[in-house]
C-alpha cells in the first residue's frame, strides 16, 4: 500500500517494520513525532523519558534483555545522551538498537546548529543518513539486521527537511523477531577498565569490518551521468543536488556515512573533472575526501550555516541570485511567534518584565518568546535546565562583586523535569540566593502537547502517578515554596516580593496554570474550575485608548487608530483576565 | 515537468489540512509528490507554510526562489512576504484577511493600507474573501477549504474526484460543508 510520510512518521513505521518492540525518547523539534508515531502501534511499547539520557538508558537495557529497541532525539538532545551513548558503543547490542538525531541546519526552533554526524565518528558507531520517507523506512530495517550481525548500535542521522518533509512510500508488513536470550556476560555489558580496554580494541576491529562493508552497502550508489562533473551528497542533499544539476551530472549518493566508503569516493573522484561536496553544516564527508587525496569543491564555495537549498546551491555555483519580482520591501511587517490568547505565561513575564533590578535567567520552551517585545523578560538562554543552574552561577558571582542585583531563573514543568531537579540540588546544596520560578502549564507545550511525569499521563495515555512539583521542590530541602495562580498579578507582585525579600536562601515559585492550547484532562478540569469559560470584551465608552493593556502582548486585543479604542478579538479570547486587571479604567468585563 | 505550490499564512489557519487533501489527491491521480513544512517555533503566531511539489518524479521537496507556480496566502501580509518565491508569470491568490502580527498589536509597526495594490502591481493576482464566503457557508473555518477549490482550479487539476478525497480526510459532519466550500473555491477563479 501506498501513503504520504513524513520522515518522522516514516523512521516510526520502518521501526513497526523492523520489529521493534521498545522505544523511548524526550520531545524536541524535529523529532518528537517520532515517538508520538511510534505510540500508536499497538506492538512497541514506547514512553516519554525525562530526559534523552534516561531515554537513551532503557533503550540500551532494553537491547540488553533482548529486544529491538531505539531513542530518538533532536541534535542538541544527543549532548545529553552522550555519556551513554560513547560506552554503549563498546558494549555492542543484543536486540538490535537504533539512536535516531533530528539535527536542524537553520535553527528553525533550535538554539544551536550542531552537527550529529561528529558524534558518530566520535563515538565510533555505524550511521545512516536517510534522504526520503522511503529510505527512512529501508533504513530502520537494515539498521537492525546489520546491528545485530555487527553487534553495533545505530546511528540515523535525519534533518528537519527530511523529518519534516511528506514523501510516498510502501507499507510492508511487520519481522517477526523473536526477543533475543538474556545471559550473564560481564565481559560484554560491564565498562570497568580492564573490560572496556578489551572491548575497545573489538571496537575498531568492528570498525574497519564496517568500512568494508560501507564499500558495497546498497545506500552507497554511483548514478553516472552523461557529463564528467560529479556531486557527492547525503540526505537531503541528494535531492537539492539532483534538482540543480540534473541528469547530466554523476551522483556518490551515500546513505551509509560512518565508516564512509574511501574506495568508492576514489574511484568516483578519479572518473570526475570536478567534484562537489554538498552537505549542510560541517565538512564531514569533504574533510574525508580530502583526507584521500581527492580534489574537490566544498565549503570554500558553499555556506556551513543555513540550509543548503536548490536556490543557495544554484546561487554558489553560478554566482548568480534567483530571479525574483521586485516589491516595495517597507511594506512588510514582521511576523514573530508570540504568547497564545490565554497563555499562563503572560501575566508572570508583563510582571517580572517590569523589574529592572534583577537578572532573569531563562531557559528553553515557549516561554523562551518572553525575551522579545513587549516583555524583555529574559537575560540569558542556553540549554535545557540551564535556567536554575546559571542563575545560580550569575547570583553567586554578583554576591562576590558585591552587585546587589538578584537573579531570578525561569524555566517550565517538563524542562525542570529534564535537567532543571539536579541544577536546583545545587542551588540548595550550595545555599545560593536564586529565585527559582518554574512555569507549570500541566504539559510539554513548545514541541505540541506530550505528557510528562508531571501530567499523570503516559505516552500510550495511561493513567500513572503524576509527580507533584512542589512536594519534590520541599523533598529537595527548599523551605520558601509558594503555588500561585500567574493570570493574578496581584498574586505574582506580592509573591515575587516576597522572595525577593529573602537574601539567604533559595526560594522557589510555583505557577500552577494549564496550557490554553492543551487538551484538559479530567483532574485539569477539576482542579481549575474556571477554566477558559469565559470571554472579556471592552467596553467602548469606558476605554480612554492608553493602550496599556496592548503591552501584556495579546494577540486577541487590537487597537483602532481611528476610534481610539481598543477591541477584543471574541474568537481568541479565552478570558483568563489579565488584561482586566492591567486596564486603569476598569474598561475590561465579562461578556455575559 | 515538476510543479510548485506554495501555501502560507499565519499560524492556526488551516494551511496544514489544506496541503494534506492537495497532496493525498495528487497521490492519487498518480503523481509523484513531496511536500515539506516547517512546525515549531512558528505555530504560536507566526508566519507558516507548506510547500508542494509534484510530477512525474519530484527530487526537492523545497521550492526555490522564483519558482512557485502558484501561491495561496491565507493571509494578506503573508502574500507580499511569499513574493520572492512567485515566478515572474506565476499567479498569487490572497485571502485578503488582515491578521495584526505583536508588533502591530503593540504599537511598534503599523500594518500598511495598500499591500493587496502592492501585490497586484507586481503580480497576477486573484483576490479572494475567503473569510466572508466562508461565513456565508455557515462556518470561518471553512476559509482553507475555499482557498484549496482556487489551487484546484487554477493548476488545471480540477479532473481529480476531490469528493472522495474530502471523504477520506474530513469528519463526516464537515463533510458537505467543505465539499460546498471546495467548490466555490473553484468557482472564485475565473
Amino acid at each position: 500500500m501506498k501513503k504520504l510520510m513524513t520522515g518522522d512518521e516514516a523512521i516510526a513505521r520502518g521501526a513497526y517494520e523492523a520489529g521493534v518492540s521498545y522505544a523511548s525518547a524526550y520531545p524536541g523539534t524535529p523529532s518528537t513525532e517520532i515517538l508520538e508515531n511510534l505510540s500508536t502501534y499497538k506492538e512497541i511499547y514506547a514512553e516519554w523519558a525525562p530526559n534523552e539520557k534516561v531515554a537513551m538508558e532503557s533503550a540500551i537495557g532494553a537491547s540488553v534483555a533482548g529486544l529491538r529497541s531505539m531513542v530518538s532525539m533532536k541534535h542538541v538532545g544527543m549532548n545529553v545522551a552522550a555519556d551513554p551513548m560513547f560506552t554503549w558503543a563498546y558494549m555492542g547490542v543484543n536486540g538490535g538498537n537504533v539512536i535516531v538525531t533530528a539535527d536542524e541546519p537553520g535553527m528553525f526552533s533550535s538554539q544551536n546548529e550542531q552537527d550529529n554526524r561528529n558524534y558518530a565518528k566520535a563515538a565510533n558507531i555505524a550511521m545512516l543518513e536517510p534522504s526520503d520517507s522511503q529510505e527512512c523506512i529501508d533504513m530502520m530495517k537494515a539498521a537492525f539486521e546489520l546491528g545485530e550481525q555487527y553487534d553495533t548500535p545505530f546511528i540515523i542521522r535525519m534533518t528537519t527537511r527530511v523529518c519534516h518533509s511528506k514523501s510516498i512510500v510502501e507499507l510492508k508488513e511487520r519481522a517477526d523477531v523473536q526477543p533475543k536470550e538474556w545471559s550473564k556476560n560481564p565481559a560484554k555489558y560491564v565498562c570497568l577498565p580492564a573490560i572496556a580496554r578489551k572491548l575497545k580494541v573489538r571496537l575498531m576491529e568492528r570498525m574497519e569490518q564496517l568500512a568494508a562493508y560501507s564499500e558495497t552497502s546498497p545506500f552507497n550508489r554511483v548514478e553516472m551521468g552523461s557529463g564528467r562533473t560529479g556531486v557527492i551528497a547525503s540526505g537531503i542533499c541528494y535531492y537539492y543536488a539532483k534538482e540543480v544539476f540534473g541528469e547530466e551530472a554523476s551522483y556518490l549518493k551515500l546513505g551509509f556515512t560512518n565508516p564512509l566508503p574511501a574506495g568508492l569516493i576514489k574511484d568516483f573522484c578519479s572518473k570526475m573533472d570536478k567534484v562537489y561536496v554538498l552537505e549542510e553544516n560541517d565538512p564531514y564527508i569533504e574533510e574525508f575526501v580530502r583526507q584521500q587525496g581527492c580534489e574537490c569543491i566544498g565549503k570554500d564555495l558553499f555556506p556551513s550555516t543555513g540550509e543548503l537549498t536548490p536556490d543557495v546551491i544554484r546561487e554558489c555555483v553560478t554566482g548568480k541570485a534567483a530571479e525574483t519580482i521586485a516589491f516595495d520591501r517597507s511594506r512588510l511587517i514582521s511576523r514573530a511567534p508570540a504568547f497564545c490568547a490565554g497563555c499562563p505565561h503572560r501575566g508572570l513575564f508583563y510582571r517580572l518584565g517590569k523589574r529592572k533590578d534583577i537578572m532573569i535567567s531563562g531557559d528553553i520552551g515557549c516561554y523562551t518568546l518572553a525575551a522579545g517585545k513587549p516583555y524583555q523578560a529574559m537575560d540569558s538562554t542556553v540549554c535545557m535546565g540551564a535556567s536554575i543552574s546559571l542563575g545560580a552561577g550569575a547570583q553567586r558571582a554578583f554576591n562576590m562583586i558585591g552587585e546587589k542585583r538578584r537573579v531570578v531563573t525561569v524555566l517550565g514543568d517538563s524542562t525542570f523535569f529534564h535537567t532543571g531537579i539536579n541544577s536546583l540540588i545545587n542551588t540548595v546544596y550550595n545555599k545560593t540566593n536564586t529565585v527559582n520560578i518554574i512555569l507549570d502549564n500541566r504539559i510539554t507545550g513548545m514541541t505540541g502537547h506530550q505528557d510528562n511525569p508531571g501530567t499523570g499521563y503516559t505516552a500510550k495515555g495511561d493513567e500513572t502517578t503524576a509527580i507533584v512539583i512542589e512536594d519534590l521542590v520541599r523533598a529537595i530541602g527548599v523551605k520558601h515554596v509558594f503555588v500561585i495562580n500567574p493570570n493574578d498579578l496581584k498574586e505574582v507582585d506580592e509573591t515575587l516580593d516576597k522572595c525577593l525579600a529573602i537574601t539567604d536562601e533559595p526560594s522557589v515559585i510555583i505557577t500552577r496554570w494549564p496550557c490554553a492550547l492543551k487538551k484538559f484532562s479530567k483532574e485539569d478540569k477539576a482542579e481549575f474550575d474556571s477554566l477558559f469559560v469565559t470571554r472579556n470584551k471592552v467596553v467602548e465608552e469606558d476605554c480612554i485608548g492608553c493602550r496599556a493593556c496592548l503591552k501584556a502582548g495579546c494577540p486577541a486585543m487590537s487597537y483602532n487608530a481611528e476610534t481610539k479604542k481598543v477591541s477584543i478579538n471574541g474568537a481568541q479570547c479565552v478570558g483568563c483576565d489579565v488584561c482586566t486587571q492591567i486596564c486603569p479604567k476598569k474598561a475590561i468585563v465579562k461578556e455575559d | 515537468m515538476t510543479k510548485s505550490i506554495l501555501l502560507v499564512g499565519v499560524g492556526g489557519q488551516g494551511t496544514i489540512l489544506a496541503s494534506k487533501i492537495l497532496t493525498n489527491g495528487l497521490m492519487e491521480a498518480g503523481y509523484d509528490v513531496k511536500m515539506s513544512e516547517i512546525h515549531g517555533m512558528s505555530q504560536r503566531g507566526g508566519s507558516v507554510s507548506s510547500q508542494v511539489r509534484y510530477g512525474e518524479k519530484v527530487m526537492s521537496p523545497v521550492i526555490e526562489k522564483g519558482q512557485a507556480d502558484i501561491i495561496v496566502s491565507f493571509e494578506k501580509m503573508e502574500a507580499l512576504r511569499a513574493l520572492d518565491y512567485l515566478k515572474p508569470d506565476g499567479t498569487i491568490v490572497v485571502n485578503t484577511v488582515e491578521i495584526p502580527s505583536m508588533s502591530v498589536i503593540t504599537g511598534d509597526e503599523v500594518y500598511p493600507e495598500d499591500v493587496l495594490q502592492e501585490i497586484e502591481k507586481h503580480a497576477k493576482t486573484v483576490a479572494v474573501d475567503a473569510t466572508a464566503l466562508a461565513r456565508e457557508l455557515g462556518n470561518e473555518k471553512a476559509a482553507n477549504i475555499i482557498l484549496l477549490g482556487t489551487i484546484i482550479k487554477a493548476m488545471g487539476l480540477t479532473q481529480i474526484d476531490w469528493d472522495a478525497i474530502l471523504e477520506a480526510n474530513i469528519k463526516p459532519r464537515f463533510l458537505e460543508l467543505n465539499k460546498k466550500a471546495l467548490q466555490v473555491g473553484i468557482e472564485a477563479v475565473a
